[in-house]
């Protein structure tokens, strides 16, 4: 099971520009709203044409502008599913099953005896004389994968599958659809916005921004060592600082107006350093100065959220450089726990000192 | 009473409103597809003769059908028929005159539809036939059959294009709208009330069946609605 795609498309207000294979399991392409993600999927299943390049599965050539190969999307056997699920309004759960199954089998005995067997395992029993509009978001889901299953397509396509449901239920169809796609067995590409989806979900992601793909790396790498600063926000990151070279394996981060050094590998052109939330540590000012990494902040704001205490700091004497990153404040999140721990010995104050790991510390390329 | 004009009102606007139908979903549904300035100059073409005084179409229609004008020529030498003042003179002006009211409703409809469900069809394998038949349009039936009701009543309300092309000749070309007409101009006050009435509850009837077209797809809606909330 291989798929691979390399297309190019004017979408106005950019271009996608897309180039990726994905073969077996279960491939995400991560990326903002409106990235281009669900167009690449479209293209793959031949709803939308690129402008130019090569789509190809298993051997099988779907589209090629040099050679002028443009497969109808009847040819292509993927199954894509809809972030709306795109049942057929008019049609009950049974008339839409039929529909996926109808230009595969002709057999009407075997028809029937297939879409029994689907009902039974998509739990659709009693449900097979509604319509669409009658059934739960997490129902029609279910009945729109068992339509795609009933038309025995060679790769799964889904867009933001999770979309359209509220946080509960999420989760609940989230482990449904790992076991489903477990037993599907061929390769499946997950498109969505959310991280914690991706990984959940995912061997293997792809980064979409603005129409670019990067290269296809496994997932855990995508959220320990993102390469550049779009994978970083994606992967949550949410401090960012311009950087610039201060010694070997040193950076001076412009933004925050203080020098850093870092443990882990930096790409040769980098233009920004990372550091997450949950990485940043508040440190006991009578034992902070002269400690690696560690620098005086303003405290502007402290948050409490529902399980965690989150800091918006701006590190001191930044407030004369300009301009800045995000007005180079810098986001610190720890546990209630640890901040009430914290405060007792510290006191409560203005100013708080913080110390960034050199391990946590991503060096980052970036436009 | 003779009932000449009641007769041949009916059966123009229904021979009228079948061809507007159908020709009215095509355009609709092909005209959608084409790209925008092409679409632009059709869009106004086809609405042009809603917006148009009657009498004006009828103005065009006598100068493309009329026994001296090409067309009108054309199909007296050939089926030795003239295309003006005989009975279905009446269909070409109800035709023209209905046809925006069935090709705008049909566009609406089709413009509503949500394109992914005819994506996913495409995407299961069927074919784009059982598409169009199966799928677009029974989710589009309301909003053309309400076109088609439309179409019906402004065919067999349609005066003015109908007096200029096919005339008032009682028993061969007069329907309801140019006898009311005809009897008033004449003074039979009594017998134009009686055709008056006539044609209210006509078209009464008409505007009823709109009504329960209109209400039966908000009650599905609203059903339909309620159910998704629960679930």
């Amino acid at each position: 099971m291989s798929l691979y795609v390399d297309i190019k498309k004017d979408l106005g207000s950019f271009v996608l520009e897309t180039q990726f294979a994905a073969d077996g399991g279960v491939t995400g392409i991560l990326g903002a709203s409106g990235c281009g993600k669900s167009m690449t999927l479209r293209c793959i299943a031949g709803i939308m044409k690129p402008d130019e390049g090569r789509i190809e599965l298993d051997g099988k050539v779907f589209f090629d502008s040099v050679k002028n190969i443009n497969l109808k999307p009847q040819q292509r056997h993927v199954g894509l599913l809809f972030q709306n699920y795109a049942l057929f309004p008019n049609m009950t759960v049974w008339q839409n099953l039929m529909a996926g199954l109808l230009p595969y089998e002709k057999d009407r005995k075997r028809a029937v005896e297939s879409i029994e067997a689907m009902i039974g395992k998509f739990c659709l029993d009693g449900l097979e004389k509604h319509k669409p509009g009658q059934l739960s978001g997490g129902q029609q889901q279910r009945v729109a994968l068992a339509r795609i299953f009933l038309s025995k397509p060679e790769i799964l396509l889904l867009d933001e599958p999770f979309s359209a449901l509220d946080d509960f239920l999420k989760w609940k169809l989230e482990l449904e659809l790992a076991d489903l796609l477990e037993e599907f067995g061929g390769s499946t590409l997950f498109v969505s916005h959310s991280r914690e989806e991706i990984y959940r979900v995912c061997d293997r992601v792809c980064v979409m921004d603005r129409g670019k793909s990067s290269p296809v790396i496994p997932v855990k790498q995508l959220f320990e060592v993102p390469r550049s600063r779009a994978a970083a926000v994606l992967s949550g990151c949410k401090n960012f600082s311009r950087a610039r070279a201060a010694g070997s394996r040193a950076v001076y981060a412009e933004d925050w107006g203080v020098t850093l050094e870092y443990t882990g590998e930096a790409p040769e052109n980098f233009r920004y350093i990372g550091v997450r939330s949950h990485y940043i540590y508040p440190v006991l000012s009578k034992e902070a100065p002269g400690q690696k990494n560690t620098f005086c902040c303003d405290v502007l704001r402290v948050i409490e959220d529902v399980f965690s205490i989150v800091v918006i700091l701006q590190p001191k004497g930044v407030a004369d450089l300009e301009p800045k990153e995000n007005n180079g404040r810098i986001r610190l999140e720890t546990t209630k726990e640890v901040w009430q721990d914290f405060c007792r010995q510290e006191g409560f104050q203005n100013e708080l000192w913080v110390h960034m790991g050199g391990k946590d510390i991503m060096v980052l390329e970036g436009v | 009473m003779d009932w000449y004009p009641l007769y041949n009102s009916l059966r123009i606007a229904l021979i009228s409103s079948v061809i507007v139908f159908f020709s009215g979903i095509f355009a609709a549904y092909y005209i959608a597809k084409l790209p925008p300035i092409l679409k632009g100059i059709l869009d106004v073409v086809l609405t042009l003769p809603l917006v148009l005084p009657p009498t004006v179409v009828g103005y065009f229609l006598l100068v493309l059908m009329g026994p001296r004008r090409p067309l009108g020529a054309w199909f007296l030498e050939v089926f030795q028929t003239r295309l003006v003042m005989v009975w279905y003179s009446g269909v070409f002006a109800a035709a023209v005159v209905a046809f925006p009211l069935m090709y705008r409703t049909a566009r609406g409809a089709f413009e509503s539809f949500d394109e992914t469900l005819a994506f996913s069809g495409q995407t299961l394998g069927l074919s784009n036939t059982y598409i169009f038949w199966r799928i677009r349009m029974p989710a589009c039936r309301q909003g053309i059959m309400a076109g088609g009701v439309l179409a019906f009543a402004r065919a067999l309300g349609e005066y003015g294009a109908t007096s200029m092309i096919a005339g008032y000749t009682p028993g061969r070309t007069a329907t309801i709208s140019t006898t009311v007409y005809q009897l008033w101009r004449t003074d039979n006050d009594a017998l134009a009330f009686r055709w008056v009435v006539v044609n209210v509850v006509i078209s009464a009837i008409v505007l009823l069946v709109v009504n329960l077209l209109e209400k039966r797809e908000k009650a599905s809606r609203r059903s339909s609605g309620q159910m998704a909330g629960r679930g």
